[in-house]
């Protein structure tokens, strides 16, 4: 499992941590069951806090992404994420906010952004990917 | 008794009409890794000493593991490891010899664990200390600050003027160190990317002065960033009473504040601006902020 944190990202460390796992298990890259390194190990690959790592996994359990057995370590779970509508609506409304904030500043009109998505997405969907 | 490893408190010390510390209370607890930061000559070193027993206080008064270091320096000393500014060792010592003479001094002293750090480090033992570069002195320093496996390592600018290489194997090393059996680290740096990815607790200090002290976590949740916009371009900065610090140029400014997101976002509102960005800033802006002071004073 290779995740990377900068610290310009503007999100906290444990909260960008969150995300990369989040995304590994969707993707696929990380699969049901697999083992995640421990904290301390990641910790120091990552090179941040110890506790910020615990953080994360923590909030990862908490949103059932993944499943901690007593001593083994900490798994990908197979209840997949069942996060909240309302928490899925959260995370997707900050990254559109960043974007039409992004397009505003472009000088991009709502109309061309939709388009923009739409043609992206069509890329998206003939690689099979999603 | 708490599970606090020093509690400082009201400590302030000067050096003739020069007041290096003024009025310092800081707690640290147990499992902690403690951020100093502040410019050269803000006042971390002289906290650090009075940590290792070298200065007494003068006013207040200063506890390690329970006790007053400048008191009873062996029961603090055995339990602490320290890196300091200078790296002072030896020089005509081989890096072999300096590890075998320093663990002659503690107890705890695990020339095992020194060895593995000293093949980690890739050193060569017998390499006089005066032929080593910055990189090699600061490895050896670690080493000898690390091997009696101390219950609290202090580390006064571990990284300072060392490539990204050394500074990663500091990094390592005190998330080892905490990772591992639960101990403390007090470090001090200037850089601030560094205690910003390590740190539990951070200390901004400034001319002897504590400016913040608080969770790391904590300064970064309740300190914004707003990227602000304003219709037509102006000349002089904003006046945002509210704000912390106001840097920019034209339409276009980047206002930091603290807490007091609602009333900064209403006095830029007042002035026919708009946030269009809101994001967490870094420990690095928010000492800046802090320390630099607003652009209009």
């Amino acid at each position: 499992m290779q995740i990377h944190v900068s610290d310009s990202d503007g999100t906290p460390f444990y909260q960008q941590v969150v995300t990369q796992i989040k995304f590994l298990v969707a993707s696929g890259r990380l699969e049901e069951g697999e083992q995640l390194p421990p904290v301390r190990k990641l910790a120091e690959q990552l090179l941040i806090n110890p506790n910020t790592v615990a953080r994360a996994y923590r909030e990862l359990e908490a949103e059932g992404v993944v499943a901690s057995k007593r001593g083994a370590g900490v798994f990908v779970s197979n209840a997949g994420s069942p996060l909240s509508r309302k928490e899925k609506t959260r995370i997707l409304g900050e990254r559109i906010d960043a974007l039409l904030a992004e397009s505003q500043q472009l000088g991009f009109d709502l109309e061309s952004v939709v388009k923009l998505i739409r043609q992206r997405n069509l890329k998206f969907e003939t690689k099979g990917g999603a | 008794m708490s599970n606090l490893v020093v509690d400082v408190q009201n400590l302030s010390r000067s050096f003739g009409e020069k007041l290096a510390l003024d009025n310092f209370s800081i707690q640290i607890p147990k499992g902690c890794v403690y951020g100093l930061v502040g410019e050269n000559g803000a006042g971390k070193t002289t906290f650090l000493k009075h940590l290792l027993g070298l200065y007494s206080a003068q006013k207040g008064s200063v506890s390690v593991f329970g006790v007053d270091p400048a008191a009873e320096p062996v029961a603090v000393l055995s339990r602490v490891g320290y890196l300091s500014e200078d790296r002072e060792m030896p020089t005509w010592m081989k890096v072999g010899e300096i590890i075998r003479y320093r663990g002659a001094f503690y107890e705890t002293f695990d020339a095992g664990y020194a060895e593995e750090l000293r093949k980690t480090f890739d050193l060569n033992p017998k390499q006089k200390v005066k032929s080593l570069s910055r990189g090699q002195l600061a490895r050896v320093g670690l080493i000898l600050a690390l091997a009696h496996r101390p219950d609290l390592l202090l580390l006064d600018e571990p990284s300072s003027g060392l490539d990204p290489v050394v500074r990663r194997d500091i990094l390592a090393a005190i998330i080892r160190t905490v990772a591992d059996e639960g101990r403390t680290v007090v470090f001090s740096s200037h850089l601030l990317d560094e205690v910003q990815r390590v740190s539990d607790h951070v200390a901004m200090v400034s001319g002897g002065k504590q400016v913040l002290t608080a969770p790391v976590e904590e300064v970064l949740q309740t300190h914004v960033r707003m990227t602000v916009r304003f219709e037509s371009p102006r000349d002089t900065p904003p006046r945002l009473e509210s704000a912390l610090s106001c840097h920019g140029e034209g339409a276009e400014w980047t206002v930091l504040c603290n807490g007091q997101r609602e009333a900064v976002r209403q006095e830029i509102e007042q002035l026919q601006g708009e946030v269009v960005e809101e994001v967490s800033p870094t420990l690095d802006e928010i000492f800046v902020a802090k320390i630099g002071g607003k652009t209009a004073e």
